[in-house]
Formats: C-alpha cells, structure tokens, sequence
C-alpha cells in the first residue's frame, strides 16, 4: 500500500486539522429524542417566488456556463444592491465576481493576497474556514482574541499589538459567527484610522449583513479609505435562506477583482446557472423577505438570551448573525465537556464556544434558526442540566 | 401609537402569554398588557381563534364561496346588502371585490345540500342580487397562514462546518 500521508502535500494533511465538532455531531445525530440548537443554517425554506425563477431558467434551457465571473444582470444587480443597502459603489462588471457561496469568495480572495510567510490577523472566536486557507496558502494565522468585556468587538488597540511589517491581510468576520458582534460606524472608523496608514487588506465577511438587530449593518469599505483595501465577501445563503444553491459574491477594485477572477476561472469556471437566475430574483424583489424573516429571528433572538438569563447564564446581547453566545462559567465545567455532558443527560446539541478558537472557551454557541416553541423546549433541558450539576456538587 | 409588534406577534399566536410577549417585543409585561387592551378597547383586536383543520374530523363541515353579483342600491351602494347577509348565522365572511362580480360571500353548513339550500332561500332571493354562483371548498391546503398538509420537516444536517 502507498505511504499517503508521505506522498501527499503535508501542509493539508499535518497542519489542517478536521473539523473537530463534526464527530460530536456524529453522535448527537444517532441518538434518538435530540433536539439540537447547534445548526448554522437557516431554518426558513427559499422563498417560493425565488424558486420560481430557479425552475424557470431550467425550463427555458438556460443549463450552460455563464461568463466566468457570472451573469452579468446578476452582477449588476449584486451592485445596485450594494448601494441601496449600504452605500457602497462596485462596478458590476469590473469589480464584482460571483462565486460558489461566500466561502469560495474567501477563499479566493485570501490564495489571491497572500503569498508563503505572510502574515494574516484572524480575530477568534470566529468562523472556521480562514485559518486553514491561510495555512493552504502558506501564510500565517495570527490570532487575535475578541473579548467578551469589549462585546466581542474588534478594538484599535487589540489590531496594533498583532500588526507586524509582515501582516498583509486582516480577517473582518462581522457580524459575527458565532458571537452575534457587530461593528458599528464609530467602531470602524477607528479601525480605519489604524489601518489607512499600511498596505494591509481587508477581508471583510460580511455574509450576516441583512441580519442586524436593531442598527443597520455598515460594511468596513464604506467608510474613508478602505473601499480601496477591501475585499468584500457577501452571498444569498443567509440573506435569503439559499445554503443549498451554493451563491455568493465578492467586491474589490478592479486589479484585484481580475485576479480573483483568475483563479475563479481556472478552479470553478463560473457559479451554478440556476442559482444565479434564482439569486437575480432574490435581488431585484426580495427585500420583503429579508425584512420577514429578520423580523422573525429578532424575536428568537430575545426569546434566547431572556433565557439563557433566566437560567443565570450571562448572555451578551448578539446584535448579529443568528447565534447567542452564552457564557457557562456558572457551570463550572469546560465547553467541550458541558456540550457533552448537555447532550447524554439532557439530549440538547450545541457547539462548544472553543470550536471557534480557544478564546470561545468557556462560551457556547446557540443557533436560533429553529422555531420558539423549540428553543424553548431547549432552554428547558438546560435549565435541567444545571440544576442537576448544581444538585450533584 | 399603534403597537403593530404586539399586533403581528398576536397574528401568528394568540396564545403567547403576557410574559412571552413581553420578552418577544422588548417591551415589560405592563406594557404589554396595557397596549393589548388598547387594541382590544380601539376594536383593532376584534377575537381570538383557534385554527382548526376540521377536515380531519369527518364531515365536521362544508362551505362555499358564493360571487353574488348585485344592483347597487341609491345612497347606499352594496352596503345595506351586505350588512343584511353578514347578519345570517350561515355566513363566515363577506367582502365586497372588485372584478366580476361584487360580493363574495363565504357560507358554511353541515352538507352540501345544507349550504346549496341556503344559497338559494335565502341569498338569491334578497331583492338587490341578481345572480349567484356557488363554489364548493374540497380540500383546505392552507387556512390564515398555516398549511395544513405536508408540512415541511427539518432535514438539515450537520454541514455548515458547525
Ligand atoms: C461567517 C460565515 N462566513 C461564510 C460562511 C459560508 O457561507 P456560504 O458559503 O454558504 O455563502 C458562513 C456559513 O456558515 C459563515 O458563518
């Protein structure tokens, strides 16, 4: 038999470590009566009139390759949304670049900017995927841990103790998955002051932006400067509840852009053909949506952490995403083990706080794309599992 | 000012409690219970009801839509028509359209017989209706934004890299 492991690239197979909540999940999902808060996807079907458009485009043919960087009415549409919802200005045909789900966007955006020895700053806890296509790519994760005191916000001072003369790029993940952070406009103009005197580029995820509670998101490249250091990653799979579809997008000048492109082009040719007919639609006449089903997870959201509060957990107030992020000191137990010991005794799934990075130790994730009457129902397991820790001290 | 958040809430759930509201609406259980009789002294809030998929139980009940086409009377217009019809014990709603014809009229009865009865003693002959059609309700897919088959199930899995 082949040595694999010997013969294969060790970058993938000694520094990109699994996913490390997937077999948890394994198990949660074998075992019967689970009633799990631990899903970062939408609960809500696509909107009927989007798929509509979807069927349509099949039955009309339309089942080939699009241009490489997508359809240009949707990129043109990906633009005019941009400037309604937050004033940004991309050119639809020379800064935009559709991609499959925002994920390939960052992925593409960091192969494009980051070359072997450079370093990039990831604020943690944060989604899973920058590190390892930084690692990929040979550059250097930097970690930079979010503080609860300070709402899980990015602060100045925190970005110019991990900035060095070799940090090309910055990881931009608000609104947050998983802590609910959001950036507002004096949060990022103090950002920006830091950041306009360097060469370092932005790469602002910003596929939570429609789900803001209360304040309307700001992306960071609307404020002075930054447009022209940005790199912004959007996409259809929370706005409008479109995960399966695999749509999203990316915006940045033009000469970054096109190297995007580039890759884009050589790895995926163009995004899904019927996704970006669908995505069109979603564009041009789903606004009411949005506004829906926001509305919706703003309730959940309060349901959730009135909760987590009433059982004596602190809870910050997300302002963002769709996920509270609890603190389970009261516990006394560690994040991994109280997601394990929840889930045998009680039968609830959340994800530890520390799968998100060792600063979400001490933090558990919940996911309020799911019903009231099931977060409720939830809530009520968690109340029964501390008071049985609390009985059995 | 109208509380359209208690409003919308009540819509989807009459049920919730004064305290699930509160919490729901980011507002205190106070204020919750006094806008609630706001709305329901201003006549906003008219009932509470239960969403029922009768057809579940057998022949529980039938009911039909009728297009009543009538002759406008002077003054009045189709209001003294329609307030008379809405009056039967019969009739679940009553609303004037534009279109075809000018008002539709939703009956409900034990039998088909039952409803076609009424249609014809008593709709048809009021002086001012000058034809009717009578549609018969088969099967109830979705009533007041509940559907009442298939209703979709959770088959997410585990995928989103948590
Ligand atoms: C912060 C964040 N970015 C990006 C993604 C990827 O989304 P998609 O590739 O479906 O657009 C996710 C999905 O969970 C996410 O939470």
């Amino acid at each position: 038999m082949l040595n694999y492991s010997k013969l294969m690239n060790s970058t993938v197979t000694e520094k990109i470590k699994p996913s490390g909540i997937r077999k948890f999940f394994d198990i949660a999902s074998n075992m019967d009566g689970v009633i799990s808060l631990g899903v970062g996807e939408p609960d809500f079907p696509t909107p009927m009139h989007i798929r509509r458009a979807g069927i349509k485009s099949l039955e009309e043919s339309r089942t080939r390759y699009t241009s490489n960087a997508g359809l240009i009415e949707l990129r043109k549409e990906i633009c005019a949304f941009l400037k309604r919802k937050y004033n940004l200005d991309y050119s639809g045909e020379r800064e935009t670049l559709v991609t499959v789900g925002g994920s390939e966007g960052i992925d593409c955006a960091i192969r494009t900017i980051v070359a072997p020895g450079d370093e990039v700053i990831i604020p943690q806890p944060s989604f899973v995927c920058y590190e390892p296509i930084v690692r990929l790519c040979g550059g250097v994760p930097v970690i930079l841990d979010l503080k609860a005191e300070d709402e899980f916000r990015l602060t100045p001072k925190a970005l110019m103790s991990k900035l060095t003369p070799k940090t090309k790029m910055i990881v931009f993940p608000f609104p947050c998955n998983p802590t609910g952070a959001v950036m507002e406009k004096e949060d990022l103009e103090s950002i920006a002051s830091v950041l306009r005197e360097t060469d370092v580029f932005v790469l602002s995820d910003e596929i939570y932006s429609e789900l803001t509670y209360g304040k309307k998101h700001v992306s960071i490249a609307s404020i002075d400067g930054m447009r022209e250091r940005t790199v912004v990653i959007n996409g259809f799979s929370k706005t409008y509840s479109m995960t399966g579809w695999r749509l999203g997008y990316a915006c940045a000048p033009e000469p970054v852009i096109s190297q995007m492109t580039k890759i884009h082009q050589f790895a995926i040719m163009s995004a899904p053909t019927t996704s970006q007919y669908a995505a069109t639609e979603a564009l041009r006449t789903g606004d009411r949506d949005i506004e829906q089903m926001a509305e919706e997870y703003d309730v959940r959201r309060r349901i959730m952490v009135d909760g987590f509060r009433k059982l004596g957990m602190d809870c910050f107030e997300p302002k963002g995403a769709f996920y509270a992020f609890p603190s389970i000191k009261i516990s006394g137990l560690g994040s991994e083990e109280f997601c394990e010991r929840l889930l045998y005794s009680q039968k609830v799934a959340l994800v530890p706080g520390n799968a998100f990075g060792e600063s979400g130790e001490g933090f558990i994730r919940a996911s309020y794309c799911y019903s009231s009457e099931h977060i409720k129902e939830a809530l009520e397991r968690v109340g029964k599992f501390l008071k049985e820790l609390k009985d059995g001290m | 000012m109208t509380n359209i958040k208690l409003l919308k809430l009540l819509s989807k759930n009459a049920r919730y409690t004064v305290s699930e509201l509160a919490v729901m609406a980011g507002m205190t259980e106070t204020e919750v219970e006094n806008d609630i009789k706001e709305l329901e002294n201003s006549g906003l809030i008219r009932g509470y009801k239960a969403v029922i998929d009768w057809e579940s139980l057998d022949n529980a009940y039938v009911s039909a839509l009728i297009e009543l086409k009538v002759i406008p009377q002077d003054k009045y217009g189709f209001e003294k028509v329609a307030e008379t019809i809405m009056k039967y014990s019969e009739v679940e709603s009553v609303y004037l359209m534009s279109g075809a014809y000018d008002l539709c009229v939703i009956v409900k009865g034990k039998t088909f017989q039952e409803v076609a009865m009424f249609v014809a003693k008593e709709l048809a002959t009021i002086h001012e209706v000058t034809s009717t059609a009578t549609h018969f309700v088969l099967r109830r897919y979705k009533e007041l934004d509940v559907e009442l088959v298939n209703s979709e199930n959770d088959d997410r899995g585990t995928y989103s890299l948590c």
